[in-house]
């Protein structure tokens, strides 16, 4: 299958994978290298000093890219200020940028968002927005110059799959860049509907790392997005309101 | 001099680079906000000021 390219780097795998919520380092690494990804988003926090071990030491091991995000941030500002830092602690220009603005749904501010992707590409960002299912908004996003845009299946965290299938195909057809399902996902078939229905790649995290076995859900992943890619390749057959036989009633027996 | 660092006052700490080493031994994947500013890591050596608010960040789980 064609790689996926976003901005200057091309991958083979379509799935990016969210480290939040894993249980520890060693599960993460489990799932990570189960999931077959390339790109792992990361949050930027507070440094602890009880910490043990280093999260960076694990994304290294594993031989994937890191993909900072802007999780928590509520304004433009705020989210292109952590931008910078990302850039800073990490020394990469990519960002997953995600404003909110609401704390229960976590959906993302349009009006805040588009603001502060519009000053971080002109920064000399690639910024990949986790934007909500709105094809308008994808289309300014990817106007002021995004490299995806990466709406919304649900609200994150709620694993209730693609709330809105015909939003998302319309973003994805209507697209020039990347369109990657972002956030929530609940399992394998999610991922493959987001894919037939024409999304270059697939973000998730809860989905794995809350999994009972998070190793298990990430191949699980791994090989529905590739499925789902298959099949939107494919061509599906159109959908039929009556039966349409597949076994000929030419040279029938009359029994 | 009482500085904030991540949060919470500290004295006796005069550069970036003394608070970095307060909260952290890692070298790589940290960045620094000083009142809200990233500071480069070639800035790190300059003084701070009375009241300044430093933030030392680094990667933590998230999607």
């Amino acid at each position: 299958m064609e790689p996926l390219k976003i901005a200057d780097k091309t991958f083979t795998s379509r799935l990016i994978l969210g480290t939040g919520g894993a249980a520890n380092h060693a599960r993460l690494a489990e799932a990570i290298t189960a999931s077959g990804t390339e790109l792992v988003t990361v949050a930027l926090r507070r440094v602890d000093p009880s910490a043990s071990g280093s999260l960076l030491d694990v994304i290294e091991r594993c031989g994937v890219d890191l993909l900072p995000n802007t999780a928590g941030c509520f304004t433009a500002e705020q989210a292109v200020r952590t931008a910078r830092l990302a850039r800073e602690a990490f020394g990469t220009n990519w960002i997953k940028l995600e404003v909110i603005g609401d704390e229960d749904t976590l959906l993302p501010d349009p009006v805040e968002l588009l603001e502060a992707a519009e000053t971080l590409v002109a920064d000399g960002f690639t910024v990949l927005p986790y934007t909500s299912d709105d094809p308008v908004l994808a289309r300014r996003l990817e106007d002021v110059g995004c490299a995806a845009v990466m709406p919304l299946a649900a609200p994150i965290g709620t694993g209730l799959g693609i709330r809105n299938p015909h939003n998302m195909a319309l973003i994805c057809e209507h697209a020039s860049v990347p369109v990657i399902c972002d956030a929530g996902i609940g399992t394998a078939s999610d991922a493959a509907q987001a894919m037939e229905l024409g999304c270059a790649g697939v973000l998730l995290a809860t989905a794995v790392t809350r999994a009972a076995d998070p190793a298990l859900m990430a191949a699980a992943m791994r090989d529905a997005v590739n499925a789902g890619r298959a099949a939107r390749l494919a061509g599906r057959i159109p959908k039929r309101h009556l039966a349409n036989a597949s076994s000929s009633f030419e040279g029938m027996a009359d029994l | 001099m009482k500085i904030e660092l991540n949060g919470e006052a500290r004295e006796g700490v005069a550069t970036i680079t003394e608070a970095v080493a307060a909260v952290t031994d890692a070298r790589r994947g940290i960045a620094v906000a000083l009142n809200g500013e990233v500071v480069p890591r070639s800035e790190w050596d300059r003084p701070l000021a009375d009241g300044d608010a430093v933030e030392v960040l680094t990667a933590t789980q998230g999607g």
